[in-house]
């Protein structure tokens, strides 16, 4: 589905992407961890199409994605939700998922008729039902909650249909239960929608838990990629990220 | 859908009608000739704000299409060689054309700088009507007066027929405009103003549909420079200076930018300023600068705007508890206000 082939990317002196090469297969659910400033954002920038990567490519359903910019990526089927929501404030649930729903159907430029259009009802429907956000649909995106923010950033991204999902930090800012109901939420979803999701994630039980596959980042270099289970007894992640703690806790359980 | 449609409809007819028997009610000419100031610069101003209001682009330079309007028909009907129609169509074409041009360079850039590169067109325009003295008569304007043949039994000679076909222009072009407001299109200029970055992200072809809102904008703005140069019968470098994009923006900051006519509402008030205060003091300037601090400072919004939140505000009030959940955590600032600070 996905390939991404030693892409590299500097800003000045610093390496924010060393040669990274990654493969994504399609349906599968990848959770990309590295400590901060490990270059997990700038990835996600680099492969949907936000920054040029120096060198390198970006392989999507056959096709070398480097040089389009993010409209194009979107349009071929790769969708992402922000590490801080990136909302419509003054836009209704309802209605920016309405607004997303009809530019993926094409008709932003329709002129003649009227907001919201009959085509587009059924697909916004679906999605609030998915994220469970059909009661506050007719509140506006900006009196939402923090973890409902999240949810409608990631119901825009659905809005595109896409093929491939990047979530940038899904449960950023959550206290545990609502880590779990959020994680929970994006797992559903990749199972209902059978999407590929590719997503940062900082609190270790979440990504052992939910991931397929988890890569490691570490200065913008891939430290290790496996399962779960191969990551957790890899002693270069350990000492790099995980620390001790986490493997003697292993080890015990 | 249909609903909102009618709904329109039927507001822009008795809108139409009100324009139509305010003169027949009170039968003074001045006032006749004061509400074909509101319309024309009502239209400018609303132009104006589906650039500012509806997309969060704020133009400097609007009036360089209201000048344009008003030259090309000016002097096409000099010519003497087209009918009223034709000119207006060709002025507007020409206006579009100019401002598809001068779009394609503007909309690329963002902020405070698209602010100023169309600040730069219009002086660029400005100068240009001031300098080609054998076409355009420089600083003395189009002399000589326009022409107004009758066309389809219609004489726009007569003060009493220009004035009913004014009217119905400016309305017909405010429901074209309500239209483009409720429109799928309206709404994606909408999520342009609230966030680019994540338009784009969502399939918006941003550029594109920042030059299509711009030509539109200035489309309009050059009708309410047709139907001011029928008016005066002839056009002027001033209505391409800055102070006339000035006052247009003025005109939104007093009516509102969020509440569709909000913008006429401001020209309405300004224009009421302009005529009256000027009769009782020569500050005017003062005056009005001290109500536009008044309105910015107490209001922190228009007055259109300052209406419709307190509207909502008491029917949230009234609404039973726990039907707007999280509202209590929003700040309390209101649309208009934001756009002013960012």
């Amino acid at each position: 589905m996905l390939q991404v082939e030693h892409l590299c990317k500097s800003f000045g002196g610093v390496q924010a992407t060393r040669d990274v090469s990654l493969n994504f297969p399609a349906g599968s659910l990848t959770a990309i961890i590295g400590p901060n400033g490990a270059g997990k954002t700038t990835f996600f920038n680099l492969i949907s199409g936000q920054l040029r990567p120096d060198a390198g490519r970006v392989v999507f359903d056959g096709e070398d994605m480097v040089g389009l910019s993010s409209l194009d990526v979107v349009r071929r089927g790769m969708a992402r939700a922000f590490q801080v929501a990136a909302l419509f404030p003054s836009l209704t649930v309802r209605e920016a998922l309405t607004a997303a729903v009809t530019a993926h159907q094409r008709r932003s430029w329709s002129l003649l008729s009227r907001f919201p259009l009959a085509q587009s009802r059924a697909r916004v429907d679906e999605i609030l039902d998915l994220l469970g956000l059909a009661p506050k649909a007719e509140l506006l995106s900006r009196t939402l909650s923090h973890g409902d923010q999240k949810l409608l950033d990631i119901g825009l991204a659905l809005a595109m249909r896409p093929k491939v999902l990047l979530l940038d930090e899904p449960t950023a800012g959550m206290g545990p239960d609502e880590r779990w109901r959020m994680i929970e939420k994006v797992h559903h979803l990749w199972r209902a929608q059978s999407l590929t999701v590719i997503f940062i994630e900082h609190d270790m039980d979440i990504v052992f838990k939910f991931a397929e596959a988890v890569h490691v980042l570490k200065y913008g270099a891939v430290l290790a990629q496996g399962t779960p289970a191969e990551i957790r007894r890899n002693q270069d992640v350990i000492d790099a990220y995980l620390g001790t703690d986490h493997h003697l806790a292993v080890a015990e359980g | 859908m249909r609903q909102g449609l009618i709904r329109d409809l039927t507001l822009g007819l008795l809108g139409l009608a009100l324009l139509l028997v305010l003169p027949a009610v009170f039968p003074h000419p001045s006032l006749r000739d004061f509400l074909i100031y509101v319309i024309a610069y009502g239209l400018l101003a609303m132009s104006l704000n589906l650039l500012v209001g509806l997309t969060g682009l704020v133009s400097f330079g609007h009036a360089a299409y209201f000048a344009t309007g008003a030259y090309i028909f000016g002097l096409l009907m000099q010519s003497g060689s087209v009918s009223i129609p034709l000119a207006m169509l060709a002025a507007l074409a020409g206006t579009a054309l100019l401002a598809l041009v001068i779009g394609a360079i503007c909309v690329r850039l963002k902020e405070i700088y698209f602010s100023f590169i169309t600040l730069a067109f219009q002086m660029f325009i400005h100068s240009i009507i001031l300098t080609w003295v054998d076409l355009t008569g420089g600083d003395q304007g189009l002399r000589g007066g326009i022409p107004r043949p009758p066309f389809l039994g219609i004489d726009l000679g007569q003060p009493g027929t220009l004035y009913i076909f004014c009217a119905v222009v400016f309305v017909l072009c405010l429901l074209l405009m309500r239209q483009v407001w409720q429109s799928p299109f309206g709404y994606t200029l909408r999520m342009i103003r609230d966030n680019p970055t994540r338009a784009s992200f969502l399939g918006v072809n941003v550029v594109r549909m920042k030059l299509g809102v711009f030509v539109l904008a200035g489309t309009m703005a050059s009708m309410a420079g047709i139907i001011m140069a029928l008016f005066v019968s002839g056009a002027f470098p001033e209505f391409g200076f800055w102070t006339t994009s000035g006052e247009a923006i003025f005109m939104i900051m007093l009516g509102g930018t969020q509440v569709f006519l909000g913008p006429v509402i401001g020209a309405f008030l300004l224009q009421l300023l302009n005529h009256y205060v000027t009769i009782y003091t020569h500050h005017h300037g003062l005056v009005l600068g001290i109500l536009i601090l008044a309105i910015v400072l107490g209001l922190r919004r228009g007055v259109a705007d300052y209406v419709a939140d307190w509207i909502s505000e008491r029917r949230r009030a009234a609404a039973p508890l726990g039907r707007e959940e999280g509202a209590e955590t929003a700040p309390p600032t209101p649309p208009a206000a934001r756009k002013m600070v960012g």
